[in-house]
């Protein structure tokens, strides 16, 4: 399998980066989602924004729990090694694949099932932990794989498929982001590249925790009209496009709106999303003004998209447990074994 | 009476948190220091203060180590439990309390000596600070005790020097209590006893440490460099060790930084998961747990199974199930260490018995995590874990290399045609693993739980799913023949008997009084799951073997049914679980009344 990529057809003219190396050398396998998931937009974006910073393809460490967002590491980077793990337990083989070689660059991908419910407790405390890497969620509000239950981050009084209504609080995984201090904290929508894209290469430049909550569609599960994000009146106002990027010839739900300004959008169920797109006079260095500001938005029914929060000068982990800027997983016995001759000494300690 | 040397077991009874451990653990390296072997152990509750707590010493010249039945000495320094403590002296015993008040009418015992020191009254006039007082109390029944048992005093008060070194106020104030006690004994009372210690040298070059710490060290040594866990008695001592001797060893001498990540985690399975994650990424890990830590790691011990990742766990045992009683021993793990998680899985796992077991299976656990790409479990316990054993010294021999299996360089790759992560090419049901990173075009794979084929690639094959699991089998065969072998001696005999871990502590003692009583049993001490050949020919070639060990449902024996296809007819378990660890003396009397019951010939030996 390793060697034997999918087969291509690669466009003579596609565009190579400082590495010599085009879009192509950054893909993944073909996915198997369904036409249209939102998380295959972010899994292009991933590629896009890889292979326009010019990182080697190889040099990542991309890691999963379980459910549709996390079948995607295959779908991305297939150059490099990919951990499809456990329910929810991505965040700790990702501190550890970070803690062995902290060279690497790491990608999580989550989603709202995994991180909010059966990993809810994973996520508090990799991002208290600031290991250095980049936290996607696709976030659809739905569990996919088992047929379309709720997850915790859908809102309260929205109905399921069955036609049966939340009734419980939802998680807001951004705002448990700023408060347990995450160094980078965005949000965006799958479909919305323009935002999405330069927010991904920011996350994998920022040296620490950067966490991206996406908005990901679910094309097949996710019915919440009558959400707090569903507004019937301004249905009319939404727009849904072809993707030119997705080869599976289904409708992906896409947006393109100016910063300040609001983006009604139609989720596949027919209710719909209120993104507002911070603007430039958003100050994202303050924390707790990040804090008051996304709960404020949602007060009304809105959801606030772009960077949220970002401290350039924060310590990552490594930092803060003063590990060797070596890769741990390089030393060998020279650094690791203090040898027969320290040992007579401790022999001698326990005498 | 006769005067007995260095053959008695004394025992104090203090509450939790009074400061006793200290005096108490100096009384220990005392008879230590002067060549005397000592076996200690703790018995303590799941609290931090004003609880009982014991601490046993048990003294033999003919190191004997196990657990003793019965209390010659009983330091009575706890009132809540003073009843229960006078009844558990032996008949002849002597009962040492502080006699500032006296001891009520109702629990003098005619068959005991009581031995009263006003040791609280005598503190009064010396130090003024209440703290102190009660502090120094515990000082002052050591510096009597070592007037009673003649325990040479310098060594005592040598020990004070070194422990408050730096702390120089604090040695004068140690070396009065220890006086005042000395003092009394000395001038009031019948000192020595007729029980006492006398310098030898059958301690020889040991050493003196607890398998935690000995694990904790051996981590070091075997090069982990990654050591994530969550604190659980027994085994938090086991990380807590690592992490003190990596701070002194594991420091990079130009920069300061560490060559080590220590990773407390926030429960049992992100511990793991930690380990895994770094494990994968190529860095030696390990994680420190018990039983219920286990059972929280589960799950991702069948992933690592499944997806060949190497990890090495530390199961330091207590007694189950749940919570049951988290201070006490057990070997109550063993089958769900072998067998954990769901669908088919089974875990190589390694029995060590002393502490210099501990750190050389530390770093063998390494190897073998990496030469076989799966997790190693280690299964201690509390009695070896926390308690100072006697100990052959530890060695290193400075030629080892740690074996990181088949991993492939970047200049390995190059020369390859295909690469398959799960291609059996060896034959050893073990195929070559790559590194995150290591080559820009060549080697990755995506690790999955899920099935897949030789290539890693994700399939629902069902001839793929049944020859990857058939591979996993014959990787297992692998693993049997590289765990550590099993220690065997005898003289060819029908009657056997099997043991492990640290109930092989009271094997020397019980053989030598069933011996006495005409009963010779050849031995094996199991080190390893799954078992080697040579396991396999003494169960096969014994008719009978008692098959010792500490918990109630006789795991050891279903591992040797069940692997060995044993005829479970010819293995008899002895069996204990109360929570203390396991005596001569209960070994001995199961073993004989089964010889009594089935009629069993004795040999009867006649020496010349």
């Amino acid at each position: 399998m390793t060697f034997v990529s999918k087969p291509r057809v690669r466009h003579p003219n596609l565009p190579s980066n400082e590495l010599g190396l085009t879009r192509r050398d950054y893909e993944g396998s073909v996915s198997t989602l369904c036409a249209g998931c939102g998380h295959d937009s972010v899994s292009a974006a991933i590629v896009q924004a890889c292979s326009e910073l010019s990182l080697p393809p190889h040099r990542f460490a991309k890691v999963s729990g379980i459910g549709c967002s996390s079948k995607t590491p295959s779908y991305f980077l297939n150059r490099s090694h990919g951990f499809n793990s456990v329910h929810g337990r991505m965040p700790s083989v990702a501190t550890g694949a970070n803690l062995a070689n902290r060279d690497l660059m790491c990608i999580g991908v989550s989603g709202d099932g995994d991180s909010a419910s059966i990993g809810l407790g994973q996520f508090a405390h990799v991002v208290r932990r600031r290991t250095n890497m980049l936290y996607l969620v696709d976030n659809n509000g739905t569990y996919g794989l088992t047929k379309g239950q709720f997850s915790a981050t859908n809102d309260k009084g929205s109905t399921s498929k069955k036609g049966l209504p939340n009734l419980y609080e939802p998680i807001d995984l951004v705002s448990m982001a700023l408060q347990l201090g995450a160094s980078f904290v965005a949000r965006s929508f799958s479909g919305d590249k323009s935002q999405l894209v330069p927010l991904i290469k920011a996350g994998l430049k920022h040296k620490g925790m950067a966490f991206i909550d996406v908005i990901s569609p679910c094309v097949a599960f996710n019915n919440h009209s009558g959400s707090t994000k569903s507004f019937e009146f301004v249905r009319e106002n939404a727009r849904s496009a072809v993707n030119a990027d997705l080869i599976l010839g289904q409708p992906e739900i896409t947006a393109d709106y100016a910063e300040g300004t609001q983006e009604n959008i139609v989720m596949p169920d027919g209710s719909t999303l209120q993104l507002y797109k911070i603007d430039a006079n958003y100050d994202p260095y303050d924390r707790i003004g990040a804090m008051t500001y996304v709960q404020k938005m949602q007060e009304q029914g809105r959801v606030a998209t772009g960077l949220l929060y970002v401290d350039p000068d924060a310590m990552e982990c490594h930092d803060i447990m003063e590990t060797t800027a070596r890769p741990l997983n390089e030393l060998t016995e020279e650094a690791l074994c203090p040898g027969s001759e320290v040992l007579a000494g401790i022999n001698q300690s326990y005498r | 009476m006769s005067t007995k040397i260095n053959d008695f077991v004394i025992r104090f009874a203090n509450v939790n948190g009074s400061g006793s451990a200290s005096a108490n653990g100096m009384f220990a390296k005392a008879l230590f220091r002067m060549g005397i072997p000592v076996a200690t152990r703790n018995i303590f509750p799941s609290n931090i203060q004003g609880l009982p707590t014991w601490f046993e010493v048990r003294v033999s010249e003919q190191g004997y180590l196990g657990r003793r039945e019965g209390v010659d000495i009983m330091v009575a320094m706890n009132a809540e439990t003073f009843a229960e403590d006078i009844d558990s002296i032996l008949p002849g015993g002597y009962l040492v309390y502080d006699n500032t008040k006296p001891l009520p009418r109702a629990l003098v015992r005619s068959d005991i000596h009581e031995i009263g020191i006003p040791i609280a009254s005598m503190m009064l006039p010396e130090f003024a600070d209440l703290k102190q007082r009660t502090l120094f109390k515990n000082i002052t029944y050591l510096g009597a005790l070592a007037g009673l048992l003649n325990i040479e005093f310098d060594v005592i008060t040598g020990m004070v020097a070194t422990q408050y070194k730096g702390k120089d106020a604090l040695i004068e104030p140690n070396i009065r209590a220890l006086e005042i006690g000395r003092n009394y004994a000395l001038e009031y009372l019948q000192a020595p006893l007729p029980l006492q210690v006398r310098r030898s040298d059958a301690v020889g070059d040991r050493i003196m440490m607890d398998g935690n710490d000995a694990a904790g060290l051996g981590s070091v040594y075997g090069g982990a460099s990654v050591c994530a866990w969550y604190p659980i008695t027994p085994s938090t001592s086991v990380a807590e060790s690592f992490e003190n001797h990596s701070k002194r060893l594991r420091i990079d001498k130009e920069t300061g930084h560490k060559n080590y990540a220590f990773m407390q985690a926030e429960d049992e399975l992100a511990a793991i998961g930690i380990v895994i994650g770094a494990a994968w990424n190529g860095a030696r890990s390990f994680t420190a747990t018990s039983g219920p830590g286990i059972s929280l790691m589960s799950e991702f011990l069948g992933l690592a199974y499944f997806a060949e990742i190497p990890a090495v766990v530390w199961d330091i045992q207590r007694s189950g199930p749940s919570t049951g009683m988290p201070t006490r021993t057990q070997q109550g793990d063993l089958i769900g260490a072998a067998y954990a998680s769901h669908g088919d899985t089974k875990h190589p796992l390694l029995f060590p018995a002393t502490p210099k077991e501990c750190f050389d299976f530390a770093a063998d656990a390494l190897d073998l995590a990496d030469r076989l790409q799966t997790p190693i479990l280690v299964l201690s316990d509390l009695e070896l874990g926390m308690n100072e054993n006697l100990s052959d010294p530890l060695e290193w021999d400075d030629s080892r290399r740690y074996d990181r299996g088949k991993v492939l360089s970047a200049e390995q790759l190059d020369g390859l045609e295909t690469f398959g992560r799960y291609l059996d090419v060896d034959g050893d049901g073990v195929g070559y693993r790559t590194l995150p990173g290591t080559h820009p075009d060549k080697g990755a794979f995506f690790t999955r739980g899920t099935s897949r084929d030789e290539y890693a690639a994700y399939t629902e094959s069902p001839d793929a799913y049944q020859r990857n699991m058939e591979r996993l089998q014959l990787k297992w065969q692998t693993a049997r023949a590289l765990m550590p072998k099993a220690e065997i001696n005898g003289r060819g005999g029908r009657v056997g008997v099997l043991y492990y871990g640290t109930t092989a502590l009271p094997i020397p003692e019980a053989l030598d009084k069933l011996a006495g009583h005409g009963i010779h049993l050849d031995t094996c001490r199991v080190r390893a799951f799954p078992f080697g050949e040579e396991v396999e020919s003494f169960v096969a070639d014994h008719d009978l073997i008692f098959v010792v060990e500490q918990n109630r449902d006789g795991q050891m024996r279903t591992l040797l049914v069940n692997e060995l296809q044993t005829d479970p007819a010819k293995l008899i378990s002895i069996l204990y679980f109360a929570g203390l660890s396991i005596s001569a003396d209960f070994i001995d009397a199961q073993i004989s009344e089964y010889y009594d019951e089935h009629k069993l010939a004795r040999l009867t030996e006649v020496t010349s």
